[in-house]
């Protein structure tokens, strides 16, 4: 695997350190990679935005931060007007469909949005909005095995919520997989139309 | 030997009763003549043997100052900490060891002064501490200094113009932090002193004995009070033994009353209680329940 | 005389292969340490591992207390110790700072400890949420007089387990306080940890007297200069004080044994120098280059180092994982043979004295020096490497 770096940013509450975990575990333990996660703290952390960052390697990851993010993923505007602006030329970009409106990105990148909340929603729970969007994760970018981040779901949260959550995951995933055969950078029109400022 | 001398009394072995907690090897003493350290630490002795108390069980921990030189002097599990720390090393000697009984034996300047901060909670979490507080109403190892604890008026070697800041009144500052016992004698009073520490090592929690104690040296010399006989004539002209009295009126002033006696005498559960049964409380079976701590 | 090892007590281990960060890592090398007391005061960005340990303590027999300030935390734990605890505390900077007089007391005392300080910027309060090595020196000599510690550089999470058992084990081998020198960086950073299962994880005891309380000497110094320990409560009744003491533990405050004791305490940890030293060494017979870094910044080197050899140049790698007592032999040895060493690090210049001290001129030193706040750009450190080389 070759290193990749991997941005997750969003507001408390959407799970972003959890997806975080789950993508790190995914690689480190059960798929003999590397993985290397940091978050950002301070003031700013408390409440509103929220960040964390993500090296997966084949090899020992050394430099421990993300400089220029091959993958990112956001899941509020600020985060996206924030961090959007560092991802790598030809990277990908994963936005939340109904938080996100991608303006203004003067760079080639490959852009997937889901509407992971409200897939949440319908799956009963919005907490496991996250899973949905790391089973998105898993798809659209082939960086890890799908299985590999199965199991990393299953252990990363409490017990009877695990089922829930594999469930979230494979909608994710599906969704993920079916954004894979429609056109590239097809969103933006279409992202735009759906965003609601409120 | 003679017949007609009785020398049966030369052959007793005649043994102070407090010698055993005492290490003779460490005598003479540090303290000046006059100073009422030594007579505190005579009723305190007294009060191991009367009380029967396990010597073994007993650790003491003294801070710095002349009150703090009295761990070097007991022969005890001792430990002479650094400046003001020796309420927080007992903590943790006592919730290391929950057998032993752990008493802090220090000075007005290290107890309510460096270490006023860890005084007033150790007292509000009820740490089972038996802390017996020399009160000699300055900082006397390092020359006469202001302490907390000076009577305002008084002249000291900081305030060469005299006190003019207001004193604590350490017996209302450790009740309202939560001190389950709170006594106050002079060293007048050795065996009500005794007595009240007899009776606190039988309470759990926090308890506190505030010893009036004479410094001739630096105190009175200064003041122009006198020797140490002079401060015993103060103190028995002008202690007034009230049980129960409100705390708040028992501060201290320059050469007025001296209330004295068991201020507060009242029960609440210390601090490994309440850990323990909240951790019961709270993790049921997950709770493993601290049996030794030896690490041999 | 080398302690016997045991094997960790498995109530304190979390076998398993986790993805944590330094600070949990940390606590749970504690807790396999056998460690059951801890006293702290909350202090970004350290705070995690107390709070991991106040939640895992009883599960596992054993107390944490946060305390009023640092003050008493350190001085709390030691309480502790001498209750038969093996006891730490975890800080940062300003924490740190009010922590050193109790370094002292512990290594005037003999009582083995571990002093956590999850290193942020500063000076004062500084970058309370970013990396810094700053306290490197202050490790060493923030408490007044002659002493000495052990201080040693975790670089990962794993680490932060594995080198805090070790951090223990050195603390009760030599009696002495352990100086657990991480960052906010490896403190923060999650990777996978692997937790053996206790029967794997050698833990050193208290050096605990077997004398009889006759002929128990509290500071009497064995073969190997350190003295045996005995508790509170088991009937020695022996005396501890900060102030000049003679092998009873009594204060004595003459000139013969102020010199026989802190010359002890000097030597009982440098006489054992080579023994206490760990290293991670790479390429360096035959390096041009010698990169010495220790903690994060190894990782950060790391890369330069790469990038160097890319170009040709003969770089080799020097991690200390100690960092004191500071490896002399080892750096006048390799001054010998190479041309310079480069040593960066988040500060503005620490370690890297000791660097140009070892190697008495027989190498050059070069510092590449960052404030703190992140750690360096490898590009900074390469150009210092290929300047170096010339």
């Amino acid at each position: 695997m070759q290193l990749k770096e991997i941005r997750i940013a969003g507001f408390g509450g959407q799970g972003v350190i959890l997806s975080a975990i789950v993508l790190g575990k995914a690689a480190s333990i059960y798929q003999g990679a590397y993985a290397t996660m940091t978050q950002n703290f301070g003031p700013e952390a408390r409440g509103g935005a929220c960040s964390a960052q993500l090296v997966v390697s084949g090899s020992p990851v050394l430099y421990p931060y993300v400089t220029k993010p091959d993958i990112m993923v956001v899941m509020s505007q600020e985060a996206f007007v924030r961090f959007a602006p560092e991802l790598k030329d030809g990277g990908i970009l994963i936005v939340e469909q109904d938080l996100v409106r991608v303006s203004d990105l003067k760079k080639e990148v490959q852009v997937y949005s889901v509407p992971a909340t409200r897939i949440a929603e319908e799956l009963g729970k919005r907490m496991v909005l996250n899973s949905v969007m790391v089973g998105f994760f898993t798809a659209v970018t082939k960086l890890l095995n799908a299985d590999a981040v199965r199991k990393a779901v299953a252990d990363s949260v409490p017990a009877n919520f695990s089922e829930l959550n594999l469930k979230a995951f494979e909608k994710g995933f599906e969704y993920g997989t079916a954004a894979l055969t429609a056109p590239a950078n097809r969103a933006d029109a279409e992202l735009q139309l759906q965003y609601s400022p409120e | 030997m003679s017949d007609i001398l009785n020398t049966d009394i030369l052959d007793t072995d005649i043994v102070n009763p407090v010698e055993p907690i005492l290490r003779s090897d460490r005598i003479p003493h540090i303290w000046c003549p006059g100073c009422g350290i030594g007579t505190t630490v005579n009723s305190f002795a007294r009060a191991l043997v009367d009380s029967n108390i396990d010597l073994g069980s007993l650790a003491l921990v003294s801070g710095i100052g002349c009150t703090g030189r009295v761990a070097g002097y007991v022969k005890l599990d001792s430990f002479h900490t650094t400046h003001g720390r020796a309420i927080p090393f007992a903590t943790g000697l006592k919730l290391a060891n929950p057998k032993l009984n752990v008493v802090v034996y220090s000075g007005d300047g290290d107890l309510s002064a460096i270490g006023g901060n860890h005084l007033i909670h150790a007292a509000r979490r009820n740490i089972d501490l038996k802390v017996i507080c020399v009160n000699n109403l300055i900082y006397a190892m390092t020359g006469g200094q202001t302490a907390p604890t000076t009577p305002d008026h008084s002249t000291t070697s900081t305030n060469p113009y005299g006190v003019f800041e207001p004193s604590f009144n350490l017996p209302h500052l450790v009740e309202a932090a939560g001190a389950v016992y709170v006594a106050r004698w002079t060293t007048f009073h050795v065996r009500q002193l005794s007595r009240s520490i007899s009776e606190a090592f039988k309470k759990k929690g926090f308890s506190f004995i505030e010893v009036i104690s004479p410094c001739p040296t630096l105190y009175q010399r200064r003041n122009k009070m006198g020797d140490g006989l002079d401060a015993m004539k103060y103190y028995k002209e002008k202690s007034k033994v009230r049980h129960g009295a409100p705390t708040g009126e028992v501060g201290l002033t320059m050469t007025g009353e001296i209330i004295v006696g068991k201020f507060v005498d009242r029960d609440r559960p210390d601090y490994e209680t309440m850990m323990r049964s909240q951790f019961r409380e709270s993790l049921g079976e997950r709770f493993v329940e601290q049996t030794e701590m030896v690490c041999s | 005389m080398k302690t016997g090892l045991q094997k960790a007590d498995p109530r304190g281990v979390l076998t398993g292969v986790h993805f944590m960060d330094g600070d949990h890592a940390c606590c749970e090398g504690a807790l396999a340490a056998g460690s059951r007391f801890a006293a702290g005061y909350p202090i970004t960005p350290s705070t995690e591992v107390v709070e991991r340990f106040a939640s895992r303590v009883p599960t596992v027999g054993g107390t944490f207390i946060q305390m009023e300030d640092e003050l008493a935390a350190s001085i709390t734990l030691q309480g502790a110790v001498w209750g038969g605890a093996k006891a730490f505390t975890v800080t940062s900077g300003p924490g740190f700072s009010l922590m050193m007089e109790h370094i002292g007391y512990a290594a005037m005392t003999e009582t083995p400890c571990v002093f956590v300080d999850v290193q942020r910027g500063g000076p004062s309060t500084g970058l309370p949420t970013l990396p810094a090595q700053a306290d490197m020196m202050q490790a060493k000599w923030g408490s007044h007089g002659d002493y000495e510690i052990i201080a040693l550089c975790p670089n990962s999470p794993q680490e932060c387990f594995d080198l805090t058992i070790k951090a223990f084990n050195l603390a009760e081998e030599f009696r002495v306080p352990v100086m657990f020198m991480m960052d906010e960086c490896v403190g923060h950073m999650s990777e996978k940890v692997v937790i053996p299962p206790a029967d794997q994880i050698e833990v050193v005891p208290r050096r605990h007297t077997h004398k009889s309380i006759e002929d128990y000497l509290p500071y009497g110094a064995n073969g190997d200069q350190v003295p045996e320990m005995a508790h509170a409560g088991e009937g020695y009744n022996f005396h501890v004080t900060g102030l000049t003491h003679d092998e009873r533990g009594y204060p004595n405050m003459t000139l013969p044994v102020q010199d026989k004791l802190v010359r002890r305490l000097q030597s009982k940890i440098r006489d054992a120098a080579d023994r206490i030293a760990m290293f991670e060494e790479e390429q360096l017979d035959g390096a041009d280059v010698i990169v010495v870094s220790y903690g994060i910044t190894s990782r950060v080197a790391q890369r330069a180092i790469e990038a160097a050899r890319e170009r040709g140049l003969r770089v080799g790698k020097l991690r200390l994982i100690t960092a004191w007592p500071f490896p002399d032999k080892k750096i006048r040895e390799l001054a010998a043979k190479t041309k310079a060493f480069v040593v960066p690090e988040l500060n503005l210049g620490q370690m890297v004295g000791e660097v140009e001290r070892a190697a008495a001129g027989q190498a050059k030193t070069f510092a590449v020096s960052h404030a703190g706040g992140g750690v360096h750009n490898p590009e900074d450190i390469l150009k210092v490497i290929v300047e170096a080389a010339r």
